[in-house]
Formats: C-alpha cells, sequence, structure tokens
C-alpha cells in the first residue's frame, strides 16, 4: 500500500501523466460531489472552482509524459 | 473494380483542378479535406462557446437588445453559486442520476446475464427489451402520462393489483414526493436495454475457456461470478454508467414531456430550471453562465470518460 503512494507521489514530483490525471480526475469528481450535495451550502459554492481547477488540470497534464 | 472508379475518377477531374491537386503535398490535401469540418466545427460549436462565455461576464437580454449591455465581472457566477433555488435543482438532478444509474446497472447487468444464456427465443427477448431505447423520449414522455394517470393509468391499476391500495388515491406525477421517483421508472425503462446491450458485449467478449479452466480448479459458479464474470464487464459497466450518466446530467425532454419541472420544482432538473433563465426570464447573461458551469462539469465528467475509454482499449 505504501509502495503505492510513494510510485503516486513520486510520479506527481517528476510530472508524470498518470498521476496528475489521476489527481485532476479525483479533483473533478470532488466538485462535481459538492456541487450536488445536500448538506452543505459552502460546499456548493466553491464546487464550481475544484471542478474548473480539476478540469484545467486535466486537459494539462494530459499532455504530460507517460 | 476500385482501380477503375479511381481512373475514372481522375479521368473526369478538370484539368486546372487536377494540375492544382496534382501539385499539393499530403499534408495539404489531408488539410484540404478536413477544412469544410474543422469550418462547421468553428462555427457551430466553437464561436457559440465562447460567445456564450463572453456573455456569462455580462448582463445582456436577448429580449432588449437596445438597452446597455454592461460588463458585471463574475457577479452571474456569484449568483448562481449563492443561490439555494439552483443548489435545490442541482440535488433534484443528483437524485435523478443517481437512482437512475442505479437501476439502469442493477437491470441491465442482471437482464445481460440472461439473456447471454442460450436459450430458445434468445433473439427475440433481446428485441423486445431493446425496443424501449428506440422510441423518442417525446412520445416516451408522451405515453407514460397515460399510464401514470389516476383514474385510468395502467400503472396505478398494477399498483393497485399488487398493494391493494386505491389506483385513484395517489399520482405519480402530480405528488412532490412520488413525481422524482416517476421520472425514474419511466428512464430507467427506456435506458436500461442500452445498459444491457453494453453489458452483454462484455459478457460476450469473455472466452469460454477461463470459464473452462475455473470448472477444472473446481471454482464455484459464485466464485466465477465474482472473480471472472464481474471483473471482466466491469469497464463495460463503467463505460455504461459514463454514458448514462452524462445522458442524464442534461436531461430534458422526457421530464419536459412528463412532468414539466413539477409539481412546484420536484422535478426540475438543471437543463428545465437553465432553459427557463434563458427564454422564460431572458437573462441571458446569467444564463449564460449558469451554462458554461454545466459544460465545465459535464466536459470534466466527459474527460474522466475518455480516460476510462482509454484504459478499456488498453485492455
Amino acid at each position: 500500500m505504501s509502495g503505492v503512494f510513494r510510485r503516486f507521489f513520486s510520479g506527481l514530483m517528476r510530472l508524470r501523466r498518470g498521476p496528475w490525471e489521476m489527481l485532476a480526475s479525483i479533483l473533478i469528481a470532488l466538485g462535481v460531489f459538492m456541487m450536488m450535495q445536500p448538506f452543505w451550502m459552502v460546499a456548493y459554492t466553491w464546487s464550481f472552482l475544484v471542478t474548473l481547477t480539476g478540469t484545467v488540470m486535466f486537459i494539462i497534464t494530459s499532455h504530460f509524459p507517460e | 473494380m476500385t482501380r477503375k472508379m479511381a481512373d475514372r475518377l481522375a479521368e473526369a477531374t478538370p484539368p486546372g483542378i487536377a494540375r492544382k491537386i496534382g501539385g499539393l503535398s499530403d499534408r495539404s490535401l489531408a488539410w484540404l479535406f478536413i477544412a469544410p469540418t474543422i469550418f462547421l466545427l468553428l462555427a457551430i460549436n466553437i464561436f457559440p462557446l465562447i460567445w456564450t462565455i463572453r456573455l456569462s461576464f455580462t448582463n445582456y437580454r436577448v429580449n432588449r437588445v437596445n438597452a446597455d449591455v454592461k460588463w458585471v465581472g463574475l457577479r452571474n457566477y456569484e449568483r448562481i453559486l449563492t443561490d439555494p433555488d439552483i443548489w435545490q435543482t442541482m440535488q433534484v438532478t443528483a437524485h435523478f442520476l443517481f437512482w437512475t444509474l442505479f437501476f439502469q446497472v442493477l437491470l441491465g447487468f442482471a437482464l445481460a446475464w440472461l439473456i447471454n444464456r442460450k436459450f430458445r427465443g434468445n433473439d427475440l427477448w433481446t428485441t423486445l427489451i431493446v425496443l424501449p431505447m428506440m422510441l423518442s423520449p417525446a412520445v416516451v414522455g408522451n405515453f407514460w402520462k397515460f399510464l401514470y394517470q389516476p383514474q385510468i393509468g395502467l400503472f396505478n391499476y398494477m399498483v393497485s393489483f399488487v398493494s391493494g391500495v386505491d389506483p385513484a388515491s395517489f399520482s405519480m406525477i402530480g405528488s412532490i414526493d412520488l413525481a422524482p421517483w416517476a421520472i425514474v421508472i419511466v428512464d430507467t425503462w427506456m435506458w436500461t436495454p442500452f445498459v444491457m446491450l453494453i453489458c452483454l458485449a462484455g459478457l460476450r467478449s469473455i472466452p469460454d475457456y477461463i470459464y473452462e479452466a475455473a470448472e477444472i480448479d473446481r471454482a464455484s459458479k459464485w466464485r466465477q461470478f465474482w472473480t471472472i464474470t464481474v471483473p471482466m464487464v466491469l469497464p463495460f459497466l463503467m463505460l455504461a454508467v459514463l454514458f448514462r450518466g452524462i445522458e442524464n446530467f442534461k436531461m430534458f425532454d422526457l421530464v419536459v414531456q412528463l412532468t414539466g419541472g413539477g409539481p412546484g420544482s420536484a422535478t426540475e432538473v438543471t437543463s428545465i430550471n437553465l432553459k427557463r433563465e434563458a427564454f422564460e426570464k431572458w437573462r441571458t447573461g446569467y444564463a449564460s453562465a449558469y451554462a458554461v458551469i454545466l459544460f465545465v462539469t459535464i466536459f470534466g465528467l466527459a474527460s474522466i470518460y475518455v480516460k476510462a475509454l482509454n484504459r478499456v482499449k488498453e485492455r
């Protein structure tokens, strides 16, 4: 498990596509969840910014090397 | 035959054009062929998108063309993202999304698993199950409206037959509590066959020898299901979920025909709310900001979808 995390963070540090795309996907999913959850208005307010950050990050990081 | 046709085409090309094309490189020819598509893409998709983004920062109203258009910065976005009514429509959309995906995946996979077995009339059953998917959402919405009628609707009579409740005592599309479920039922009825078809493709792509090897290893049917069938169908199932998720996020026609967003705003999904802002209240700038928010969300989800699709291809 720790090996997976180490590989993930090492990929992030070396600007590799896989982990960065994963991070962007998590941000997009988090943003969509924040937008649609019924519990917390503040999360809804910030949801678009999180989704936008994830989407822009996804577009940029999809050009990183494998 | 092909050669002959190519020769005929070459002969039919006027000499002037032939000379010009003959002087072009392969790259230029490729650009020449895709230029009309690129032009259409720019005119129909990219330009309106850029224009919408621009309008989202203004107070423009399309029904007041002579009024001054003011640059309002991020105010439209701020108002949308702090509006409890729009938050409510997002939750209605989430309810619709979650339950339609849940039922469609469950029923679609179960149907695919049953249809994948060899039995008499297999093809006929597949065709019958797939029929709802081929109907227009407007038609489906209209006839389900009749099925949901408390006085004459077949659905109410079926519920009455099963539960013993008076059929006229409840209205699926007139009740605030039941209306969201009414649209979930119709969408599930219509689109479960789609999920079934994708799952069926997944099930049929599993080679028989894997099951044979599992049989030799004395793996039970239950174990075979969880260690062979589910992991190998999962990418297909994931694709189906993403397809339906993106489609249902912008669901409009079916809900408009069925409930029109009512009663109150119980079934007002984001696309209906957006249409009201844009073409009933005529707040074009505000609606543009709303559309940009939905676009970014769907674009983000589509990006994950493309990534998942590439993973499936690699497998």
